[in-house]
């Protein structure tokens, strides 16, 4: 396996993590730096996602790479029936990096088990995004100073969400108060629970969102609530009501708190949110250039000034 | 007694495979290929056990299984004993050793897993030996040991 290779947030140690940060907020300071000049990226995106797409080329072109690539597997060799190992293969003798987003689970793993050139997975699946774990890390120090000691609250789909799977293995570095919120289909599963407990992070549990969770929060984490996630729409419907924040929940919140959420939202955050201080989302996701900044260096090995 | 020796006839040479749980011993036979067996083969099924309440046991002429089929069967029956037998003795006898990583012998349960999809070995972790729990390597998924199926 290459080594540069980013697949999983757990193939992070705290210091790398650390690091990346630190890194991350020399690109916010400073986006265009020309560290790639000469060096070809490819982003292979066998599923769409255009916001993760986006993010990851500008990050390239910023950093003054050239991208090539393709955005949708039906326009691509995949559609002929060709292996992912021989997709990866051909790629590996144009480019220097691939960045890829694949729908089936585990392809990141495999690609970077069998690539000359270091992978950085953009989404494998339901399984893991490590790029939206380090701009989630990269915005909750940012916004909060630290990352320690903090209490993080995580509301809507904790059962299925990925997001909130992995900022949860992420954040074991540094002592955190989880509050899981959700209704009861879409509970934290338990192997995250055990998690927890074996490594000493407190949690609580509980179906009620209001403001007693709220004002001792200092980031509260919004998902999406999918419909196709419910078997009983009427139980959607109500479950998509409760999870809900509105601007009035928001009364007895932290000053200092903040509101994430990893894009794109659909109701579980009312448009009255957005003008309030607490909201950060859209600060978030600007943030996924830096932190993609930060990780296509590590890839290459390249030392950022 | 003599009901016993009728039930575990001498063996010559050979190996016998002991403290199968019951309810595994056909998933055993399945693995080991039995059918193309030119040598005696006895199989046995529900026999007393202090261990495991009821056990199976396997009896193979003429035969020492190589270390993969070793390890096939422990993902199966993570305590079974093996007994290698010469000239009506047993010169070898030891639990079968669950390896900490399964090279190409399990298959994934996730269908959305790579393995599934793509021409290629599958890996395993095992991440809990008592009860047997395997964790996937590409998709991460875990499989606890009654959904664990062998790959072919
Ligand atoms: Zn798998």
């Amino acid at each position: 396996m290459n080594t540069r290779s980013l697949v999983s947030i757990s193939d992070l140690s705290k210091q790398e993590i650390i690091h990346l940060l630190d890194v991350a907020s020399k690109f916010d300071h400073n986006p265009n730096q020309r560290l790639l000049e000469g060096k070809v990226v490819a982003t292979l995106f066998f599923e769409p996602s255009t916001r993760t797409r986006l993010s990851f080329e500008t990050a390239a072109n910023r950093l003054g790479a050239r991208v090539i690539g393709f955005s949708d597997a039906s326009t691509s060799s995949q559609a002929k029936g060709e292996t992912l190992k021989d997709t990866i293969m051909m790629v590996s003798n144009y480019a220097d990096l691939i960045v890829m987003r694949h729908p089936l689970e585990g392809a990141a793993r495999y690609a970077s088990e069998i690539s000359p050139v270091p992978i950085i997975n953009a989404g494998d699946g339901a399984n893991q995004h490590p790029t939206q774990t380090m701009l989630d890390l990269y915005t909750i120090r940012q916004t909060q100073g630290k990352l320690e000691d903090l209490n993080i609250t995580m509301v809507g789909d904790l059962k299925y969400g990925r997001t909130v799977h992995s900022l949860l293995e992420a954040m074991q570095f540094f002592n955190p108060t989880f509050n899981f919120v959700a209704c009861k289909e879409l509970q934290m599963p338990e192997q995250y629970k055990q998690f927890c407990r074996e490594r000493g992070l407190a949690y609580t549990e509980t179906t009620d969102f209001g403001p007693d969770i709220i004002n001792k929060t200092d980031i509260l984490y919004m998902t999406r609530v999918q419909r196709e996630r419910f078997s009983d729409l009427m139980e959607y419907e109500r479950v998509k009501n409760v999870y809900t924040l509105t601007a009035s929940m928001l009364q007895g919140a932290k000053p200092t708190m903040r509101v994430l959420h990893p894009l794109p939202r659909v109701t579980e955050i009312a448009q009255d949110v957005d003008d309030t201080p607490w909201a950060y989302y859209f600060e978030q996701a600007r943030n996924g250039l830096y932190a993609r900044q930060a990780l296509i260096c590590r890839a290459l090995d390249i030392q950022v000034p | 007694m003599k009901k016993k020796e009728l039930a575990v006839a001498a063996l010559e040479n050979g190996t016998v495979i002991d403290h199968i749980p019951s309810a595994s011993l056909f998933k055993v036979v399945n693995l080991l290929n039995l059918e193309s067996q030119q040598g005696s083969v006895t199989i046995g099924n529900n026999l007393d056990s202090e261990r495991l309440g009821k056990k199976g046991i396997i009896k193979i002429a003429n035969v020492e299984f190589p270390e993969d089929v070793l390890n096939r069967i422990a993902v199966i029956a993570p305590r079974a004993v093996i007994n290698i037998i010469h000239d009506y003795e047993v010169v070898e006898k030891y639990e079968v050793a669950l390896p900490n990583e399964l090279c190409d012998i399990v298959r994934c349960n996730n269908p959305k897993c790579i393995s599934n999809n793509e021409p290629m070995a599958t890996r395993f972790h095992v991440e809990s030996r008592d009860p047997l729990v395997l964790r996937c390597h590409h998709c991460e998924r875990t499989v606890p040991q009654n959904e664990i199926t062998l790959k072919n």
